[in-house]
C-alpha cells in the first residue's frame, strides 16, 4: 500500500495521487464495502418495528437465513418456491449470458478485424446510440414489440405464419430478448478488446497453416480471447442475474426473477433483513458459481483486467 | 517435391493505387529466389498473392502448373513465414510445430513424432515443451521454420524474416536459411529490403521498384551489370554523373560528365539498352571501383577534394567532392592509400566498371 502510493506519487504528483487514493477509497469504501457490510449486518437480525431497535431483542440470528432454505412451515421443510426461483434465475441468465457471446463474437470479431478505423468506429457508434435511452424504457419498447399487438406479432401474422398472436410474454421470450439486449454491450466490448489485440498474422499464419475458419477460432482466436470472453461473461451473467427493471417489465405474470423477491421483501414486505439476507444468497450463489466456471475453464481473475 | 512457380501478367490494384504492375517470372522448382525492393514496392502484395491471401486483379499466379485463382492461402502447397513469425504464444513450442498437422487431424502421438523430428532438424532437440516466450530471437526464428516445415509444403515464402534479428544473428541466420534450403531441397521465395541478404542468399533476385519488376538475375548481374538507373543505385552504393554521351561504337562510349577529359565506358551485352551519341545519361562507377591515381596520365582520371571520412574498420569509406557533386570512395583498410585532406586527390576507374544507363529514376538514399 504505502509503495503503491509512493509510486504514485512519483509518477503523478502528490497532489494528484492524494485526490486519487481518495476518490478510490470513498468509492470502494463508502458506496461499495459500508452498504454491503450494512446489508451483512441487517441479513442476521430479525424484523423489529423501530421501537425495539436496539432493545434486548436485537441480537443476531440466522433466522433469516433459515426462511430462505426451510420457509415458514415446519422446522424440517424446504423452500422449494423460493429456491426454485433462485435456480430458474441462474439458469435464465446462463442462458441469456451464452446467448450473448454466440452472438456477440461474430459482431466483436468482424469489429476488430475486418473493419477499418472509420467503419469501425461508427459501427460502435451505432452500438452504443441504443443505450442513450433509458433502460426502463428500452424494456417498456420491447414489451410494445413483442405485445399481442405487437410489431412481431402483427408482421408474423401479416405474412400468415401463425394465425393468432403468440403471447410472447408469458412464453418468457420477451424477458429472455430483452435481457439479452440490456447488457449486450459488456458483452462486446471485452471481447472486441481481446480480439483485437491479437495479431492479424496470427490468424493469416493459422489460415496459411492449412486451418480452415473454424479451427481458426477454435485453436487461435478464441484461447486468446478467453480473458476477454470471461470478463463479458461474468458482466453480463452478474448483471442479468441481479437485473430488475427488465423482470419487472417484461417477466410473464406467473415467472419470478429471484431479484423481484429481494425487492417484494424491501417494499411490500417491509422486511429488511430477510430482503438483506435474500441478496446476500444472491450474491453469494453468483459469485460462487462465477469462480467454479473460471476454475473449469482455467482462467485466473489476473487474467480478467482488461 | 518442388514446384515452380510462375506469374503471368500479375496486377493488383487496389482502387486507384497499382501494387503490383504485370510481374511476369517463373521460379523454378529447388530455387532460391529473391524479391528485393524498398518498402512499398509492391513485394509483399506479390507474396501475399502467391501464398493466396490476395488475389491479383488481373494475370495469373500457377503453382506446379496449375491456376491459384480460388484456392485460398490453406488449400495452397505453400508455407509463409511472417516478418513477426507469428507463432502462437499460447502453444508449446511443440505445439507450435505440430500446428498444422493438427488442423490436419494428425494424432496427438504422430504429431510428436513429428515435432521432435523437426526440432532435431533445427538443432533444438528436446525443447518441445518451453515455451515460445523463453526462446531467443535466432531460436524463435528456427521454430517458426520448423513449423512451415512441419507439412512438407512445395514452396517456402519468407517475408522478411530476418529484420527483427540483430546484425551478427541476421548473418548467422542467413547461412543457416540457405543450407536448410540446400538440405530440404525446396523451393524458396525470399522478400527482403535488405540487398546483402538478396546477395548472399539467393540463385536469382528479382529487384522491384512502385511495383515494377525492374531486372531479374542472379547476385552478380544484378550488382555487376544493373539495367536501370533504380537498380544501379538502390543494390549496393554507387556514385552517379549526369553525362552526355559523345560517341558508341558498339564497344565502348564516351561520355562527358563535366569533368574534364570525356571517359570511356564499355558496353556490357548483359548492361541496359544501348545508347546513342547526343543521349543524356547517368553515370554509375561504385565506391569499390574507383582507385587513387598512381601517375597522371590514368584513363578516366578526374581530381577531387577530401571532404570527410568514415572508418568502419575493414573499409574505409571516403567522402569527397568534385564541380559540387559528392564522390563516395572505399578502400580496404590495409594501412596504405593515406590521403592527407589537404591536397587534391586523383582518382581514376577502369572502362569495365563504369556502367552507363539512360537517366531513370533513382532509389532514395
Amino acid at each position: 500500500m504505502r509503495d503503491l502510493f509512493y509510486d504514485l506519487v512519483r509518477r503523478n504528483g502528490m497532489a494528484v495521487s492524494i485526490y486519487l487514493m481518495l476518490a478510490v477509497s470513498i468509492w470502494v469504501f463508502v458506496l461499495i464495502i459500508l452498504p454491503q457490510l450494512t446489508m451483512l449486518d441487517y441479513s442476521f437480525r430479525f424484523n423489529l418495528p423501530p421501537a425495539k431497535i436496539g432493545g434486548p431483542e436485537d441480537v443476531y440470528t440466522l433466522d433469516q437465513y433459515r426462511y430462505f432454505f426451510q420457509g415458514s412451515g415446519a422446522s424440517d421443510g424446504i423452500n422449494t418456491l423460493d429456491i426454485g426461483i433462485l435456480f430458474k434465475t441462474l439458469l435464465a441468465a446462463v442462458f441469456v449470458t451464452i446467448f450473448d457471446l454466440i452472438i456477440c463474437y461474430p459482431v466483436a470479431f468482424v469489429l476488430a478485424k475486418s473493419s477499418s478505423g472509420a467503419k469501425a468506429r461508427l459501427l460502435v457508434l451505432a452500438l452504443i446510440v441504443p443505450y442513450w435511452i433509458n433502460e426502463i424504457l428500452r424494456a417498456f419498447a420491447f414489451r410494445i414489440l413483442f405485445g399481442a399487438t405487437g410489431v412481431i406479432n402483427e408482421t408474423g401474422m401479416g405474412l400468415g405464419l401463425w394465425d393468432t398472436p403468440i403471447d410472447f410474454i408469458r412464453q418468457d421470450v420477451a424477458l429472455y430478448a430483452g435481457l439479452a439486449y440490456a447488457y449486450i454491450l459488456l458483452m462486446i466490448f471485452p471481447l472486441y478488446n481481446a480480439i483485437e489485440s491479437l495479431d492479424r498474422n496470427q490468424i493469416e499464419a493459422a489460415r496459411d497453416m492449412g486451418a480452415n475458419w473454424w479451427q481458426v477460432h477454435a485453436k487461435v482466436v478464441i484461447p486468446y480471447a478467453k480473458p476477454g470472453i470471461a470478463s463479458g461473461m461474468t458482466m453480463v451473467f452478474m448483471l442479468t442475474s441481479g437485473a430488475l427493471a427488465a423482470p419487472q417489465i417484461l417477466g410473464g405474470p406467473s415467472n419470478l426473477w429471484f431479484t423481484q423477491l429481494v425487492y417484494q421483501w424491501f417494499n411490500s414486505g417491509g422486511n429488511w433483513p430477510r430482503g438483506s439476507a435474500y441478496a446476500m444468497v444472491l450474491l453469494i450463489v453468483c459469485i460462487a458459481l462465477v469462480l467454479l466456471v473460471m476454475r473449469l475453464f482455467k482462467v485466473s481473475i489476473g487474467e480478467i483486467k482488461q | 517435391m518442388t514446384k515452380e512457380v510462375s506469374l503471368e501478367h500479375v496486377w493488383v490494384e487496389f482502387g486507384e493505387f497499382t501494387a503490383v504492375h504485370k510481374a511476369n517470372l517463373n521460379i523454378a522448382g529447388g530455387e532460391f529466389f529473391s524479391f528485393l525492393g524498398p518498402s512499398g514496392c509492391g513485394k509483399t502484395t506479390l507474396l501475399r498473392c502467391i501464398s493466396g491471401f490476395q488475389e491479383p486483379t488481373r494475370g495469373k499466379v500457377k503453382i506446379g502448373g496449375l491456376d491459384m485463382r480460388g484456392v485460398g492461402p490453406n488449400k495452397r502447397p505453400t508455407a509463409l513465414i511472417f516478418q513477426n513469425l507469428a507463432l502462437f504464444p499460447l502453444r508449446s513450442i511443440a505445439d507450435n510445430i505440430a500446428f498444422p498437422l493438427e488442423v490436419r487431424g494428425v494424432g496427438k502421438k504422430a504429431r510428436r513424432k513429428r515435432a521432435d523430428e523437426l526440432l532435431e532438424l533445427i538443432a533444438l532437440p528436446g525443447q518441445g515443451d518451453k515455451k515460445v516466450s523463453e526462446l531467443s530471437g535466432g531460436q524463435k526464428q528456427r521454430v517458426a521454420i520448423a513449423r512451415a516445415l512441419a507439412v512438407e509444403p512445395d514452396i517456402l515464402l519468407l517475408d522478411e524474416p530476418l529484420s527483427a534479428l540483430d546484425l551478427k544473428l541476421r548473418q548467422h541466420m542467413r547461412t543457416e536459411l540457405r543450407a536448410i534450403q540446400k538440405q530440404v531441397g525446396l523451393t524458396f521465395i525470399y522478400i527482403t529490403h535488405d540487398q546483402g541478404e538478396a546477395l548472399t542468399m539467393s540463385d536469382r533476385i528479382a529487384v522491384m521498384n512502385k511495383g515494377k519488376i525492374e531486372q531479374i538475375g542472379d547476385g552478380k548481374a544484378i550488382y555487376d551489370h544493373p539495367t536501370t538507373s533504380f537498380v544501379a543505385s538502390f543494390v549496393g552504393e554507387n556514385n552517379v554523373l549526369d553525362g552526355t554521351v559523345l560517341s558508341n561504337d558498339g564497344k565502348v562510349m564516351q561520355i562527358d560528365a563535366g569533368l574534364g577529359t570525356p571517359f570511356t565506358v564499355e558496353n556490357h551485352p548483359a548492361g541496359g539498352p544501348a545508347l546513342a551519341p547526343g543521349d543524356a545519361c547517368h553515370l554509375f562507377v561504385r565506391p569499390e571501383a574507383l582507385r587513387l591515381s598512381k601517375q597522371d596520365s590514368a584513363i578516366n582520371q578526374f581530381e577531387t577534394n577530401f571532404v570527410t571520412e568514415e572508418f568502419e574498420g575493414n573499409m574505409r569509406h571516403i567522402v569527397l567532392n568534385t564541380n559540387g557533386k559528392d564522390i563516395k570512395l572505399s578502400l580496404i583498410n590495409d594501412g596504405t592509400n593515406a590521403i592527407d585532406g589537404t591536397a587534391p586527390v586523383k582518382l581514376n576507374f577502369a572502362p569495365e566498371l563504369g556502367i552507363a544507363l539512360k537517366p531513370g529514376e533513382l532509389a532514395s538514399a
